[in-house]
């Protein structure tokens, strides 16, 4: 049957979108969405259970008689409410996601297919060893692959993040230090441009923390390390490549002073994807090392973790590993879960078990996907990409360092910003509506009004140019005086700006049954 | 390579515009002696299919819980976890970004964080909740240097009924900071150890409910306690299904609650990833560790949520923040509320019901076969067998992966005839029955 097309246009009339509102806050496919506690789903539940055979009668007073307070919604509700919400964020897989030192690369989806295999999803951490060989069989084989991009000879594989890695290596560094009597090293000296999670995870383990100057051509200042290097230094936190983007030239003569000084050298590995496969940081001295899987080695970043920091050591540093650790048995693999004999100098446990062995999987299918001839094409597509963002984007942008090459990342500063009355901050919200997620901004410090741009090795060119091509095309609106394009940035995202002087001055990090949103918006 | 797009002729391309003659002129700054010239002796590149067989075949050497009788607990449960949990945290937008730095184009991830911190504090009963931990044993020893930040005090009450890695992990990391860990001696029933070692120095008492040996405790005595000494309670709780039939930590009096959340969305994962649970009351806030979402308007005034309370965080204190916490357990933290939402109250109580019967189930099964140690439990008990260790290899000769022996845990306390057996909505009678008939033919 024919549909009936009576009075129906089939050509679009002439229409602007500015300043069109829906009546319902709903923005095309974009929906207004309400929290879950708004939903109304207080006696509903989206899974259904068998009636249980005994009561809770033998638990007396112990069990619960005040309401939880958590609604349920059908898994049909569920499924709209959470994949409304996805709408509103951005992602690698819907484009270029700049943000200088965290590495957001493509997420290939073999790797979620291998760590959902029964084989490894569903083992307990707490069955038998001999149940689960093949699963420490993958982890032995992740141990090695990690040992030999590295050039190091151990690596302890539990720690859950970055900064758990971070912990991990100066906890070795400190049980080193406390073992050949030098307990009294408790400073920690750490470049003025490191991470934040550097100097927090030193104070965290008791130690004080000094920075070092950095040079004018973005290198720790050798004459300063040298001059605050001293009987009492434990270690020096040091990232290579730096997250200026560029190479620690002297990185070894680094290494040499500080081992004279006593002193051992911590590396920062976040940035180990601009030099895997083509240098390992064992011929660079280093004494300990975190690799970020969810980095370099792609597992996701889903939001905000979780992630895994494994961390390569050093002959000296190998003995005070944290428990667990695998050893080649009689039997196959065994788990040493407790360190029993005197020789074991273990500094403890950083967590409840064998670590982030789902991050394992992918990191592993990741790599042997790779190879490694394919892991040393990563490097020189990341740092070829980098290179080339910093030398088309020169023609309107001021690079932070313009003499010689940056390695994976390439950093701007604001003074080409200078007179226009648009900040890095505008300038990042802008590109938000040219469809790209902001660079990493004001990081590091050492440089004003920073811009960080790390575009990774999945890249397309096509997607370079694009993304070079909004950048130009925003900074020579800067340059014309185009402000408010920027100064009211985003215009284009689900929403605008966001008061977060107001978040923190009355903190409310919980829905609660009393909050009357519809007073609080207006 | 499949990941890769760039093809030679953009690679030349590109170092035209670049300037550079070579690849090798862009890692110029590397000290000559650091540029590996050979590719490095691991194997080359491997197809999908050839990476699909290497670790298939990997997998296919573990017993995977679901293959038969398995009473593994001990710290992480296996529940069932509903097929819509996964496909929704495979979606693009939640899987490949990033921490919510810029909230106008993160607000999924950000009002999902809201609705978990939400979520958490009911369940404890707390006030407030972080955005995750990585784990319930990170989580537990966070809350001890908190509590140090609180109270200016240096010594933490460990009970003996707590995890002993979760005990591990704490006197590692809190002992680095400074802090005197006092590790009770393995009790079933630990409470009145506990209140005997409060004194005016003790910053906090750490006490797991229900225990490592299964117990249900009501701490109410233990929040008296410290709170006339100015100390702490942190309620530590492994299995979270249990907040769905027992009372919270909040009313028990915890200052800090404390969980590990596997059990609800995430599943085994052979011990990671998992996330760590953080609820505390709304007074001690500003202590607490790791990131916070919180609500706010947007220009337009429009309610919206971004990350908050970031002058405790390490990216803007750094060597004085709360923590150094950075990347944590987002993904695992998403799957968690999805459960939680498609379970809801009645389903959540519903499951918890079940976990609890079928442990009377196993507790009647075992009647006359070992003798039971846990007086009260939720889903998990210790039972009494000559050699748990030995009696777990000689069940697996059954197919029966029969629960967790507690020498693994802590092989110094002498106690290996100690054997941890936990049960949920996944175990079936059958399961039981296996269980009962094998134990007392090799006990008999």
């Amino acid at each position: 049957m024919a549909m009936n097309n009576v009075g129906r246009p089939t050509a679009p009339g002439t229409s602007s979108t500015e300043g069109h509102a829906s009546l319902t806050g709903a923005r095309g496919l974009l929906q207004d969405e309400p929290l879950i506690f708004e939903l109304g789903g207080w006696d509903k539940t989206g899974v259904d259970f068998d009636p249980a055979d005994h009561d809770a009668s033998d638990l007396g007073d112990l069990v619960r008689t005040a309401p939880i307070g958590i609604p349920g919604l059908s898994e049909p509700e569920t499924l709209r409410h959470y994949v409304r919400l996805s709408q509103k964020n951005h992602a690698i897989d819907l484009a270029l996601y700049p943000l200088g030192s965290c590495t957001m690369k493509h997420n290939p989806r073999l790797n979620e297919k291998m760590a959902r295999l029964p084989g490894f999803a569903d083992l307990h951490p707490l069955q038998p060893v001999s149940t689960a060989q093949g699963a420490l069989e993958l982890m032995d084989r992740l141990a090695h692959w990690l040992k030999t991009l590295t050039g190091m000879p151990a690596v302890a594989l539990t720690p859950k993040a970055g900064a758990h890695g971070e912990l991990c290596g100066l906890l070795c560094i400190k049980a080193a230090h406390e073992a050949a009597g030098n307990g009294h090293r408790r400073r920690v000296l750490v470049p003025t441009s490191a991470h934040g999670t550097n100097p927090a995870t030193a104070a965290f383990v008791g130690y004080s923390v000094e920075e070092i100057a950095q040079t004018a051509d973005g290198r720790v200042d050798l004459a300063d390390l040298e001059a605050k290097l001293g009987p009492d230094v434990a270690a020096i936190m040091v990232t290579n490549p730096n997250t200026c983007g560029l190479f620690e030239r002297e990185v070894i003569e680094i290494a040499r002073i500080s081992h004279a000084h006593g002193a051992y050298f911590y590396c920062d590995g976040a940035n180990f994807n601009a030099i895997v496969g083509r240098v390992r940081p064992g011929d660079l001295g280093v004494d300990a090392m975190h690799i970020n899987l969810h980095k370099t080695f792609s597992t996701p970043h889903g939001g905000g973790g979780p992630g895994a920091g494994p961390v390569v050591l050093s002959q000296a540093l190998a003995p005070f590993a944290p428990t667990p650790w695998l050893v080649h048995g009689a039997d196959g693999l065994e788990l040493v879960e407790e360190a029993r004999d005197e020789a074991a100098r273990t500094f403890g446990r950083m967590c409840a078990f064998q670590g982030q062995m789902g991050m394992f999987v992918r990191a592993y299918a990741y790599m042997r996907s790779h190879g490694a001839d394919g892991l040393r094409q990563v490097a020189e597509d990341a740092v070829l990409n980098a290179n080339y963002i910093k030398a088309v984007l020169a023609a309107e942008m001021t690079p932070a360092f313009p003499d010689g090459p940056c390695m994976h990342e390439a950093l701007f500063d604001d003074r080409w910003l200078e007179g226009t009355g648009v900040t890095t901050l505008d300038f990042a919200k802008a590109m938000i509506d040219e469809g790209f997620h902001p660079m990493t901004m004001y990081f590091p410090l050492v440089v004003h009004g920073a811009m960080l741009i790390e575009p990774t090795e999945t890249e397309s060119k096509r997607e370079l140019d694009r993304f070079c091509d909004a950048l130009l095309a925003l900074a020579r609106a800067a340059k014309a005086g185009d402000v408010e394009r920027f100064t009211g940035a985003p215009y284009l995202a689900p929403l605008s700006r966001l008061d977060e002087t107001l978040a923190a001055r009355k903190p409310k990090l919980t829905w609660r049954p009393e909050h009357d949103v519809s007073v609080a918006a207006e | 390579m499949r990941y890769l797009p760039l093809t030679p002729d953009d690679r030349a391309q590109m170092l035209g515009v670049i300037g550079a003659p070579d690849i090798d002129a862009l890692f110029a700054d590397v000290p000559a002696a650091a540029r590996k010239k050979d590719l490095f002796d691991l194997p080359k590149r491997a197809g999908e299919l050839e990476v699909e067989r290497e670790l298939g075949a990997l997998a296919a050497r573990n017993r995977p819980a679901g293959e038969g009788p398995f009473f593994c607990g001990a710290g992480a449960y296996r529940h069932h976890v509903p097929a819509s949990v996964d496909h929704i945290i495979q979606r693009s937008e939640f899987l490949t970004s990033y921490t919510p730095y810029q909230p106008e184009i993160a607000q999924g991830t950000l009002q999902v964080l809201f609705e978990f911190q939400t979520q958490v504090a009911a369940l404890t009963g707390m006030d407030v909740a972080n955005a995750s931990m990585y784990d319930g044993s990170t989580a537990t020893a966070e809350a001890v240097m908190m509590s140090q930040r609180v109270t200016r005090r240096e010594k933490a009450i460990l009970s003996g009924g707590l995890h002993p890695h979760y005990a591990a992990v704490t006197q590692t990391i809190a002992h680095a900071e400074g802090m005197t860990i006092v590790r009770q001696a393995a009790a079933i029933d630990a409470e009145a150890a506990v209140i005997a070692a409060i004194d005016a120095e003790t910053a906090c008492v750490v006490v797991q409910t229900p225990n490592i040996f299964g117990v249900v405790t009501d701490v109410t005595k233990i929040a008296e306690a410290a709170h006339a000494a100015g100390a702490l309670l942190i309620v530590v709780t492994t299995e979270a299904v249990s907040f769905g039939l027992l009372k919270s930590p909040g009313e028990m009096g915890a200052d800090i609650a404390v969980a590990e959340g596997q059990s609800i969305g995430v599943g085994l994962n052979y011990g990671g990833p998992y996330v760590g649970l953080f609820a505390c009351r709304e007074k001690l806030v500003r202590q607490m560790p790791g990131r916070l979402c919180g609500e706010t308007l947007d220009a337009q005034g429009r309610r919206g949520y971004v990350l908050t309370l970031s002058t405790r965080e390490q990216h803007i204190r750094r060597e004085k923040a709360t923590s150094n916490i950075c990347t944590n357990s987002g993904l695992c933290a998403l799957a968690f509320t999805i459960h939680l939402s498609l379970l809801g109250e009645v389903g959540l109580r519903q499951m918890a019901a079940l976990s609890h019967s079928r442990a009377r189930e196993l507790v009647g099964a075992l009647s006359g076969v070992c003798e039971v140690l846990t007086p009260r439990y939720f889903n998990e008990i210790a039972v009494r067998v000559p050699n748990a260790s030995a009696t777990v290899e000689a069940l697996l000769q059954d197919g029966i992966v029969a629960g967790v022996p507690y020498s693994r845990l802590a092989p110094e306390a002498g106690l290996d005839d100690v054997l941890l057996l936990a049960v949920t909505e996944t175990t079936t009678s059958a399961d039981i029955a296996a269980l009962s008939a094998a134990l007392k033919g090799r006990l008999g």
